[in-house]
């Protein structure tokens, strides 16, 4: 059950994207098209699962004892960086169907705060998900993670979506791009606003 | 380009924010209010110039394969700093700003700036960059923040100006989104008369 409300919980009524402002350069960026949005959130959902599982046990067996907990943020992103390599280097040798798809946008993730986020808030907040407030231990955050990006991945596929039927249509020209893009995903916001209060 | 037009340029003509669109999560996160949204200016304002001088100085003994984890080391020193200085000095408003002060590190302003300036320029040039680059994404901040607040709770910099409460919506994320887009066209608007 509590895991059942964490996953709802992230994906829709806490969504990263239209309702905690995390990953919106990328989410902006590749949401052009509905094939490289899928593609994007795929390669997120990987990198964020397996970030946050090693980021996790580093700071729980490495930081804690030592009580180096103040060097979360440079050791997070190194270890992101790292890792975001690693993956790219072994989907190539082992599977190019999947590095043919996922490929271009391994490199993106990096610098998408998507990553850095989650990992830094399953160490440092504390959640209650029908159970009094406490740290999440490794399976909750690894299930956290893996939610968070699947509504990452739910926010950026419904947006590209919208986005393609924009593209047809003629808006004025102080609109155009961004602007636009803006609006829309207001108005994306606005209706995943009537999931709160859900869990 | 003086000194003068690279701490100006920020301001409009490469204003991050709406010319640019760089660091839009904590544009749009933080600007709950105009003090929130000035402080994140400001705090990536601290974490820009510093790290843009101390790139400038060392970037010329960085191999470049290994430039961008390089980088990224320096920037999330002086984020570490900073978040040590306001633990110290403003911890109401690190509490606030919560997860965005860690974030700074990915922000794309900052490590976009080291990779197009700092690491070809002078530092004293480089320092320059980072506190116009900064201070324009203060200014767009500050200006979204302001108009959040006046719509959303009725109040500008914390003085409220009406009783009863504001539009709700523009505290919360569909707000955020339509400000920052309108603001873009207008923006847009008069970008090209001039």
């Amino acid at each position: 059950m509590e895991y059942f409300i964490i996953i709802i919980s992230a994906i829709f009524v806490n969504n990263i994207v239209l309702a905690q402002f995390l990953g919106i350069c990328p989410f902006l960026g590749v949401s052009n098209k509905l094939s490289t949005a899928t593609g994007m959130a795929a390669a997120v959902c990987f990198v964020i699962t397996l970030a946050t599982i090693v980021t996790y046990l580093l700071n729980a067996y490495l930081l804690i004892p030592l009580n180096l907990t103040f060097l979360q943020t440079i050791l997070f992103i190194l270890v992101i960086a790292a890792l975001v390599q690693m993956v790219e280097i072994v989907l190539k040798k082992t599977s190019p169907a999947l590095y043919q798809a996922l490929g271009i946008y391994l490199p993106l993730i990096t610098t998408n705060c998507t990553v850095l986020g989650v990992a830094i808030t399953v160490v440092t907040k504390e959640f209650t998900f029908g159970l009094p407030s406490h740290m999440l231990n490794l399976g909750e955050a690894t299930v956290y993670a893996f939610a968070t990006a699947v509504g990452y991945g739910l926010a950026m596929v419904l947006f590209a979506g919208l986005r393609e039927h924009l593209a047809l249509n003629n808006v004025p020209k102080a609109f155009k791009g961004i602007p636009i893009a803006l609006i829309t995903v207001s108005i994306l916001a606005m209706a995943f606003m009537g999931f709160s209060g859900l869990v | 380009m003086t000194k003068f037009q690279l701490i100006t340029k920020g301001f409009i003509k490469d204003n991050p924010t709406f010319v640019l669109v760089l660091g839009m999560c904590p544009t749009l996160a933080t600007t709950t209010s105009a003090i929130n949204g000035m402080s994140m200016g400001l705090a990536t304002l601290f974490v820009l110039a510093l790290s843009n001088m101390a790139i400038a100085a060392v970037a010329p003994r960085i191999p470049d394969k290994v430039h961008i984890p390089a980088y990224i080391v320096i920037i999330a020193t002086f984020v570490t700093a900073l978040q040590f200085l306001m633990q110290a000095y403003t911890p109401a408003m690190y509490n606030t700003l919560g997860l965005f002060i860690p974030l700074i590190v990915v922000n794309c302003i900052v490590l976009g700036r080291a990779e197009a300036f700092a690491n070809k320029n002078s530092v004293i040039d480089s320092a320059c960059d980072g506190l116009g680059v900064g201070l324009g994404f203060t200014l767009s901040l500050t200006v979204l923040g302001t108009i959040r607040e006046i719509l959303g709770s009725g109040s500008i910099f914390g003085w409220k100006f009406i009783t009863g409460d504001g539009i709700l919506a523009f505290v919360m994320a569909p707000g955020a989104f339509l400000c920052l887009g309108y603001l873009m066209v207008l923006f847009n608007k008069i970008a090209k008369k001039n």
